[in-house]
């Protein structure tokens, strides 16, 4: 057996969400080979060699992979893959994006989003907002997996000593072209790394409001999430929401503030350590996931927290 | 330019899912469907682009057996022309569904595939990308904001950073994320209206596909459970909690 997993970067550092697909390759068996794909990468592909447990990684440095648009990125995945019986990436919006338009290319089937590895073709995942997993065999000559994070623990960045070794291939398919991208604010911590998250819902009432949980947040070193009700009333842009549609976190300590826990929103939270609800309906649903629960209108227990810390 | 929209039928998000009790999969038995969610965002998003004079022939498509035609219905109620039911009483992986929808929109010669970025009941995440690759047309998955001019769209995208905006040549398959648009509201003419329109069935065998699923489902049970928490009386209570008991903070 051989497992390649794609690396997620900016061309500057390697995502920590690879070191969890990194994980899921050590819990398949067999050798471990990276794939960095991107423009002036050498970087990436050093810290790449760096991760524990890895074997080679192969770099493809070239304008055609910058910005990691999936028809491009595809081609040369399909070209790699030839030698692996199993390709693994991220599901983020990543992986999830490329790992499909490979596997159709390969005509293969995809693996979406697995949570546990019961052995090299077997494998859990999730489907229903998380209601229910599925046990699913593979029966494909190579395995197409995106890896859900937050159940493999990161592999360790340091100790490793892989070989390096630059690759060509992959065709400019000249279908896309990347344009910009706008982020919002990176100097506040993480979400999908952060050991505790403090989320707002639309109890909230406002965007203004939020500045609330993010005080607390400072104190706390969390990061700040939110519902989508928060996102769609333009309270908070939408990286932060949490869900079955937008990011799936477990910290150790999650605060949800003015969310009612709908199946949606508890699909990415509901894995979290400690889970602490604020809400003033004492019948939200949030209740019966809650380890704490808090009967109280934010607006005062929300200072009182901020004030207690 | 005629748009493809492809549409699934689902347990409506409001309903909790239940395993049956032998682990081979969801119940559905009398379960309340609806159109995925995502699906009605793909479709509003067409009907914008023709009433902006961007899209002409709408098609709305599925693939499945049994009550599919229901939600094809809905489709066309909403405002499509016309639909197509590739009729199969098995359950298709992604790839196999992409296959299908390839064919379709090559007959059809469309110039748009307009589908949803994930179906709430699998939650793959697959079928637009899969799509995109078999047609070898543009891809923009995670939408939340499309322009089309001439043989050009510019996209803007929500991935895990924030929002991200490409360019892709038409032809393109696109998906649709929540904030496209607010899909609209089915009115009781429209439903009386989309009752005339034409909806073509076609046999899945009659396409010669390979459509063999790779995958086996080994079983399908419910996660464990949370144990029952506490209710604090004061945030004092909660912060000696957070901070004693579960030392957390
Ligand atoms: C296909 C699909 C996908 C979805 N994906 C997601 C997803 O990824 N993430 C997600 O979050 N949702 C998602 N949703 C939406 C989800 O169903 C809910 O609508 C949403 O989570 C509700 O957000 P909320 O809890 O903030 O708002 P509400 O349900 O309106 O709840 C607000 C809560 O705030 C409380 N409150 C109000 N005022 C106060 C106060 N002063 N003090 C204390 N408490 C107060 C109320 O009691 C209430 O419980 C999805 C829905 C669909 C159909
Ligand atoms: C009892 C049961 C057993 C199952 N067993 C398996 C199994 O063994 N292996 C497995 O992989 N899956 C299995 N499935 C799931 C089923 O195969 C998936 O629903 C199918 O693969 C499509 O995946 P998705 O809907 O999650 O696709 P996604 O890629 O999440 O869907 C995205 C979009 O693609 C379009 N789309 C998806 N399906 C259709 C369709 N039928 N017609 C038209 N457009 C569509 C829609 O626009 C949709 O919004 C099972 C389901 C059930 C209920």
């Amino acid at each position: 057996m051989a497992n390649l997993v794609i690396v997620e970067h900016d061309n500057n550092e390697v995502a920590a969400a690879t070191l969890h697909a990194v994980t899921a390759a050590q819990q398949i068996g067999g050798d471990i080979d990276l794939l960095v794909a991107g423009e002036n990468c050498g970087a990436v592909a050093e810290a790449a060699a760096k991760i524990a447990g890895v074997s080679s990684v192969k770099v493809a440095d070239d304008a055609k992979f910058g910005h990691h648009l999936a028809e491009n990125l595809a081609t040369l995945i399909v070209e790699v893959a030839a030698g692996y019986s199993h390709v693994l990436a991220s599901a983020t919006t990543f992986g999830k994006n490329v790992m499909p338009h490979a596997s159709a290319l390969l005509d293969k089937a995809q693996i979406s989003e697995i949570v546990e590895v019961k052995s090299p073709d077997t494998f859990v995942r999730p489907i229903y907002a998380g209601n229910a997993l599925a046990t699913v065999q593979s029966s494909d000559s190579i395995k197409m997996i995106t890896v859900r994070t937050i159940k493999f623990e990161a592999a360790a960045a340091e100790g490793g000593s892989a070989s390096v070794e630059a690759i060509s291939g992959g065709t400019d398919t000249g279908l896309s072209r990347w344009v910009s991208q706008a982020v919002s604010n990176n100097d506040q911590v993480d979400l999908t790394s952060a050991k505790i998250v403090v989320s707002g819902g639309r109890g909230m009432q406002s965007g203004d409001n939020f500045s609330m949980l993010h005080s607390v947040a400072e104190k706390l070193g969390a990061a700040v999430g939110a519902s989508r009700a928060a996102v769609d009333s333009g309270f908070v842009p939408n990286e932060l929401q949490v869900g079955q549609t937008g990011k799936v976190i477990a910290p150790d300590l999650y605060i949800a503030v003015g969310i009612s826990g709908a199946i949606q929103h508890l699909a990415g939270m509901k894995e979290s350590k400690v889970i602490v609800a604020i809400n003033n309906d004492s019948e939200a649903p949030i209740f019966q996931v809650a380890d704490y629960g808090l009967v109280a209108d934010l607006f005062e227990a929300v200072p009182e927290l901020d004030a207690a810390l | 330019m005629k748009i493809l929209v492809c549409v699934k039928r689902v347990l409506d998000p409001q309903v909790k899912a239940r395993v049956k009790a032998d682990e081979s999969g969801v119940d559905l038995a009398n379960a309340k469907m609806t159109m995925n969610p995502f699906c009605e965002n793909a479709l509003e998003e067409a009907l914008r682009l023709r009433e902006a004079g961007v899209g002409e022939e709408i098609i709305v498509a599925s693939v499945g057996g049994g009550k599919t035609e229901e939600t094809l219905r809905h489709g066309l109620a909403m405002g499509a022309d016309r639909a197509i039911q590739v009729v199969t009483e098995e359950t298709l992986e992604p790839l196999a569904i992409a296959k299908v929808l390839k064919q379709v929109a090559e007959q059809e010669s469309v110039g748009l595939v307009l589908a949803g970025k994930q179906a709430i009941d699998d939650d793959s995440n697959q079928t637009a990308q899969m799509l995109s690759a078999l047609l070898g047309w543009s891809q923009a998955t995670y939408c939340s904001e499309i322009k089309i001019e001439g043989d050009k769209a510019t996209v803007t995208r929500e991935v895990d950073a924030g929002l991200e905006t490409i360019e892709v040549k038409m032809p393109a398959v696109m998906s649709a994320d929540l904030r496209l648009n607010e899909p609209r509201y089915v009115k009781l003419p429209d439903v009386m209206k989309a009752k005339r329109k034409p909806m073509d069935k076609i046999e899945l065998d009659s396409l010669g596909l390979d459509t063999a699923n790779r995958l086996t489902t080994l079983k399908v049970e419910e996660p464990e459970g949370r144990a029952a928490g506490v209710i604090v009386n004061s945030v004092s209570e909660l912060v000696e909690k957070l901070r004693n008991e579960a030392k957390v903070i």
